[in-house]
């Protein structure tokens, strides 16, 4: 509007824009700036409860071994919300994450597991590098088995990713019967994305951090940059609009869903990393925290509005929540509160934003 | 009044069918759209207006009857079949994803990636073209009032999201547009705007169906008056010829006028 000249009195009061508005636009437009001011205060908090008052054992909220203890924490959550985030971009939502994660995770340990350990199945003794590939293979199929079915019989995600949870949890149990492997069990290689290394002083970084960082990377490059990311935006945005275009909407359905399985499997081989065994019982509320993450992140439940930076966001708040308050002393129930209190306003803040008129 | 022309209609219908079920939507219906003309396609209720185009546009396919374009008969299967054949068609909905910007939504389903590896191997999109080609187009098409070409098509006008629609379908070489009811939705400012916009797609050599509902707009742009009845076309008129309670008539079946006093195939 800056650029047309008003010329009666009811124009100019038209085209006046008040501040909220302001803020609406630039929300809109890019809608991880709430999360990261959310993260940022935090930050600022914590970092000042500890530092000038003294709060708890908070003095070493702002240390590099908390920060970069923090930075590894987000792994897990990390990566399979970069899933959830493509999933939840096309209007869909992925409640079988962590079931196919376990159960990708549980291919590649009984597949690596040394036949030396007790009670391994027959399948065990496998080169470790083949182990992760068909444990990300497992992966990409099972999500492959969730787009078909959303495409192919046109059913809700929400509906065949919750029978999914089941149907992949159940076959962890009975295919690996509940059984926890080990470090020790099977080569280090499956191991890897847990090693650290220490760029300098007292700031540890591990392969499985910087492998989610270079997913993120890669993510936002393909979301942003390709006509398939073009088109996943499209679809979550108005699939009867994208079809009307031209673009094949279950085709673009299945491939996310794919995709997601892929990262998820990825995410299999770093959560091995991280907590140093593999075990079926690992993260059981891991799907409604990337869900969390996601929405914190500003991406739109309704589909075709959000950033994959918002996400990161959005995962480092849930990290930071959690050890500021655990150092705070601070029960965890009161980082359950806090989580709750954020997701209704991030969503609260999209419906407003998707509001937003010329 | 009856002239024959050696010019061939760029899309014809002959004796097209298609029922649902008992309903009949298309009886025998004949249909022809010369090129550089605007045809409005009028018609009450339930008289096969929306059946017809759908069949044109490769959303419906006929029961039986033959469709041409300039010549060669062709059997859509899709909405893809028609569009490669160069029939653009812009819905009443829009067809727009709000969410994007203008630039996007101009290339949705079509974009344009760079050349050399970064566009072979890592499929990246040239964005910048796309902008570029995108705001040439806009302004040829004289609608560009819009500040940026990167503003998401939710924060535009009625009128705006209209244009960006028309645009798009007139931008990517294509021979026939199919316009549904355009100015349904619009002010009397945006419809004068769009209306404007449809003549200059055919003084640029596109071909035009116009389906509305909206008399004077009708008698306003069109060139020819093809009137829908009970599934057929009941008469093909001019809006010199006629008035508009002729058509009114016509699409009621108050009137009839003889095949010699139509105008089936445009004057030159």
């Amino acid at each position: 509007m800056s650029q047309t000249a008003p010329t009666t009195a009811a124009e100019e009061f038209a085209s006046r824009v008040t501040p909220m508005q302001r803020v609406q636009h630039v929300l809109h437009r890019y809608p991880w700036v709430s999360p990261l001011v959310v993260l940022a205060i935090l930050i600022i908090v914590f970092a000042f409860l500890g530092l000038v008052m003294d709060v708890g054992a908070l003095d070493n909220f702002a240390k590099p071994g908390t920060i970069s203890l923090m930075l590894q924490q987000t792994v897990i959550i990390g990566t399979l919300a970069i899933a959830q985030t493509i999933v939840i971009l096309t209007a869909g939502i992925d409640l079988s994450i962590g079931a196919i994660m376990v159960f990708s995770q549980m291919v590649m340990a009984n597949l690596a597991v040394y036949t030396t350990a007790s009670n391994v199945l027959p399948i065990a003794g496998q080169n470790p590098i083949l182990a992760v590939i068909l444990g990300i293979i497992v992966g990409t199929l099972a999500g492959g088995v969730n787009g078909f079915l959303i495409v192919r019989f046109n059913l809700p995600p929400f509906i065949v990713t919750l029978g999914t949870l089941s149907i992949f949890t159940a076959l962890t149990l009975i295919l690996f019967k509940a059984r926890t492997i080990q470090g020790k069990e099977y080569p280090e290689f499956l191991g890897i994305m847990g090693k650290d290394f220490q760029p300098f002083g007292g700031f540890s970084v591990t392969v499985g951090l910087i492998v989610m960082i270079a997913l993120y990377i890669i993510f936002a490059y393909i979301l942003r940059g390709t006509a398939w990311g073009t088109h996943v935006y499209a679809v979550g945005d108005d699939p009867v609009a994208s079809e009307l275009s031209g673009i094949n909407v279950k085709r673009v359905l299945f491939s996310v869903y794919l995709v997601a399985g892929f990262i998820i499997g990825i995410a299999a081989w770093i959560t091995i990393g991280r907590l140093g065994s593999a075990s079926p019982n690992v993260a059981p509320e891991i799907n409604l925290e990337t869900i969390t993450a996601v929405v914190i992140g500003g991406t739109s439940l309704f589909g075709g509005r959000g950033r994959l930076i918002g996400t990161f966001i959005g995962t480092l708040i849930i990290i930071v929540l959690d050890f500021g308050l655990s150092l705070a002393g601070l029960d965890q129930a009161y980082r359950v509160l806090a989580i709750g209190i954020l997701v209704i306003a991030a969503v609260a803040v999209d419906q407003w934003i998707r509001k937003v008129r010329a | 009044m009856t002239t024959t022309t050696d010019i061939q209609p760029i899309v014809q219908g002959k004796a097209l069918n298609k029922s649902f079920g008992r309903v009949i939507g298309l009886n025998e219906c004949d249909f022809e759209l010369y090129p550089g003309e605007v045809l409005a396609v009028v018609g009450d209720n339930g008289a096969g207006k929306s059946t017809l185009i759908k069949c044109l546009s490769g959303a419906l396919v006929p029961d039986s009857g033959e469709m041409f374009i300039n010549g060669e008969q062709v059997s859509f299967k899709t909405t893809h079949d028609a569009r490669s054949k160069g029939v653009e068609t812009v819905y009443q909905t829009l067809a727009v994803a709000p969410a994007l910007d203008i630039s996007e939504n101009l290339y949705l389903g079509r974009e344009v990636r760079k050349k050399g590896i970064l566009g072979k191997l890592f499929r990246s999109l040239d964005k910048k073209h796309m902008r570029e080609t995108s705001t040439k187009s806009l302004s040829e098409l004289g609608v560009l009032t819009v500040q940026s070409i990167t503003q998401p098509v939710e924060t535009l006008s009625g009128g705006q999201r209209q244009a960006v629609a028309v645009s798009r379908a007139g931008t990517f070489g294509s021979k026939v547009v199919i316009l549904d009811e355009p100015t349904a939705a619009l002010g009397v400012n945006e419809s004068a705007r769009v209306l404007k916009l449809i003549k200059d797609l055919r003084d640029r050599g596109m071909s035009i169906i116009l389906i509305s509902h909206n008399m004077p707009q009708v008698f306003d742009v069109a060139d020819r008056i093809h009137i829908q009845r009970l599934g057929r076309r009941a008469a093909v008129v001019t809006p010199e010829a006629r008035t508009m309670n002729d058509v009114v008539a016509i699409m009621t079946g108050a009137l009839t006028i003889p095949v010699e006093d139509q105008q089936l195939a445009p004057v030159r």
